[in-house]
């Protein structure tokens, strides 16, 4: 007998600015339930990054009651650090503590080396929180990103996430994904007992909040464009079926549950149609479904196994996964049902593409010898080259911008989530409370 | 007893058979090419369509001796546990990234046929499973592929397709945790569940 638990959902709570022309924010944030976080993954930097860029975050000033938990300028400071691509100076190093334009002495944080300084302060006005904060090139002494953005006093990791969105954009011109969440599924227990949790969180593990419970195998949970629904596969009827699960309301839909295969599940583009492998007409085989309709077209045809099918980076072709030459190989097609194209030769295993961004280059999982990694083959010149340094590496999932990898792996026998930039550098790992975490997606960047 | 004993001999030592066969396989994983599979087993498997060498042989005949008479329905019987025997193995191992039926488990599943065929209304769930290796998505395809193989076979030799019905977990229920070669090979299977 199947448990399933759909918890109960949470409205959306905006974070607004109030004040002035600086910046309009509006992000919505899916705000937790009291006491329904449970077994967040603990964050464990692994490594940093040398080139990394100096920045002081000083602790902001704060005015009336904070709301327990870490400090804003701490969570800012996390992230960034989180990125790799930052190097926070550490408070204790700081020879004074600014919280606004008028009390910095750039000189000072020159001789500390850094580039770049970040002021501010938190007011509780009521039940929300302002933050007013300063970003300043050092030496250029000059004030590069001013804002005032305000949360409810509950959510004050949404601002921080916030602010360091934009820091990030601010210094290195590339969209932030701080604010963006994370997807992936737990495993608890054994026989009887064994639990599949699907989740979401932050992209630090924190505000973790089970969405589907389940004693049976839940799989490849898929962010719509909009991260407002989730498609996923689940085994609750004893087989695999694909569902759509709308975050806000909890509603869920079964989208495909025909015989045989229903899994890996990719939204379109536009939200409104979702690749999908099935096996209804004999073996497996990408397909798209027009979710409006429930129209099926079949992308491939071949007696060898086609699966993973995924959108390119411009929306007009597929990726996707086929052992028509004799072992698993990534091959595109230039929009959906043309000829196939083998796009990976250098190793006997590649498989489950995610292309990049920017056209440059698709992840997917490799093996190399006894070790399965994930690498990306740059689609110009064909070269393959290996992004991570673990060797169980299972389901690559890109951030929005490009710029981070999640995947799942192990490290020292624990089962984590990890974290590299997508050249190879530096690094964070999300390990598992209990049991095993695996199936990490990277939701997209919502509108502001 | 001295039957049932020696069956479940029979049904042990084929089991560690079936296991030592598949962990030895670990070294020359490496070795052994993607090789496809499928046809492969419907002509392997109709050329090893049961030859009729079971229960059937004891024909009773009055110019048999009673003694004669014992000593065929002994060997019926004992061929029948024999039959039996076989059937207590229901999982069944596979090299990786591949669904071919390795050989020691033909005759098994020939056994598993014949019961079906001899037994229009037993049903069997054949669930196939991969390894923890590689692509969770590419893996869910590739144990179905197992299950298929495994169906085909059962159908070959005589199950009927209204008896069967396959379902992938892909790396989802590993037989045994961990890693290593000796855990994938336990993992990379098939299992034969009868209602």
């Amino acid at each position: 007998m199947t448990r399933l638990v759909i918890p109960m959902t949470q409205e959306q709570v905006p974070v607004k600015s109030p004040m002035r022309s600086l910046v309009l924010v509006c992000m919505t944030m899916l705000m937790l339930a009291a006491g329904s976080a449970r077994a967040e993954l603990l964050i464990r930097i692994t490594e940093g990054v040398e080139s990394a860029i100096p920045i002081a975050v000083v602790p902001f000033k704060e005015t009336g009651t904070m709301p327990p938990g870490d400090k804003i300028s701490s969570i800012v400071r996390s992230d960034l650090t989180m990125s790799g691509e930052f190097n926070p100076l550490e408070p204790e190093k700081m020879l004074s503590l600014p919280s606004r334009q008028s009390d910095v002495y750039f000189r000072d944080w020159r001789m500390l080396g850094q580039r770049y300084l970040l002021v501010g302060e938190v007011t509780r006005r009521g039940e929300r929180l302002e933050a007013r904060y300063e970003l300043f090139d050092v030496n250029r002494e000059e004030r590069i990103l001013g804002e005032t953005a305000a949360a409810p006093a509950s959510n004050a990791r949404s601002l921080a996430h916030h602010i360091s969105d934009k820091v990030y954009e601010a210094i290195t011109g590339e969209t932030g994904v701080f604010s963006t969440k994370l997807a992936y599924v737990t495993v608890t227990g054994q026989g009887d007992d064994i639990r599949y949790r699907l989740q979401v969180s932050d992209i630090d593990g924190k505000r973790a909040k089970v969405r589907l419970e389940s004693d049976e195998p839940i799989l490849s949970p898929a962010w719509s464009p909009d991260g407002k629904t989730l498609a996923y596969v689940s085994f609750e009827t004893g087989k695999p079926v694909i569902f759509t699960h709308e975050l806000a309301t909890g509603k869920r839909q079964k989208v495909a549950d025909f015989r045989g295969l229903n899994s890996a599940p990719a939204w379109g583009p536009d939200g409104k149609s979702l690749l999908m492998t099935l096996s209804r007409d004999g073996n497996a085989e990408v397909y798209n479904m027009d979710l409006s309709t429930r129209e099926l077209t079949r992308l491939t045809n071949h007696w060898a196994i086609d699966t993973e099918g995924v959108w390119d980076h411009a929306g007009r072709g597929i990726f996707f996964t086929s052992d028509r030459s004799g072992g698993p190989q990534i091959y595109h097609m230039e929009r959906p049902g043309a000829e196939a194209r083998r796009i990976t030769f250098g190793s006997r295993y590649n498989a489950r593409p995610r292309p990049g961004p920017d056209g440059q280059y698709v992840y997917h999982v490799h093996q190399r010898d006894n070790a399965f990694l994930i690498a990306r083959t740059n689609l110009n010149t064909g070269e393959e080259s290996i992004v991570t340094r673990t060797e169980a590496d299972e389901s690559p999932s890109l951030a929005p911008n490009g710029r981070m990898l999640i995947y799942a792996t192990e490290q020292n026998g624990d089962s984590v989530l990890t974290v590299v930039s997508a050249d190879g550098g530096a690094a964070y790992s999300l390990p598992a409370a209990e049991g095993e975490v695996r199936d990490p997606a990277w939701g997209p960047v919502t509108t502001r | 007893m001295n039957l049932s004993m020696s069956s479940k001999m029979v049904a042990m030592l084929l089991a560690a058979g079936l296991v030592a066969g598949c962990s030895s396989t670990g070294e020359t994983m490496d070795d052994e090419g993607y090789g496809s599979d499928v046809e492969a087993i419907d002509q392997e498997g109709g050329a090893t369509v049961y030859d009729g060498t079971g229960q059937e042989g004891g024909v009773s005949s009055s110019a048999m001796t009673d003694e004669e008479r014992a000593a065929a329905q002994r060997k019926a019987e004992s061929e029948q546990a024999a039959q039996a025997a076989l059937r207590d193995v229901t999982t069944f191992y596979f090299d990786f990234d591949t669904s071919e039926i390795k050989p020691e488990a033909r005759e098994v599943l020939i056994a598993h046929a014949r019961y079906l065929a001899e037994n229009p209304r037993a049903e069997v769930r054949i669930e196939g499973h991969a390894d923890e290796r590689g692509s969770k998505e590419y893996n869910l395809a590739l144990g179905e592929r197992r299950a298929n193989a495994v169906e085909r076979f059962l159908i070959v030799n005589g199950a009927s397709r209204g008896q069967t019905e396959t379902v992938s977990y892909g790396e989802e229920k590993p037989a045994v945790r961990g890693s290593g070669e000796n855990v994938w090979a336990q993992n990379r299977r098939v299992e034969l569940v009868f209602d």
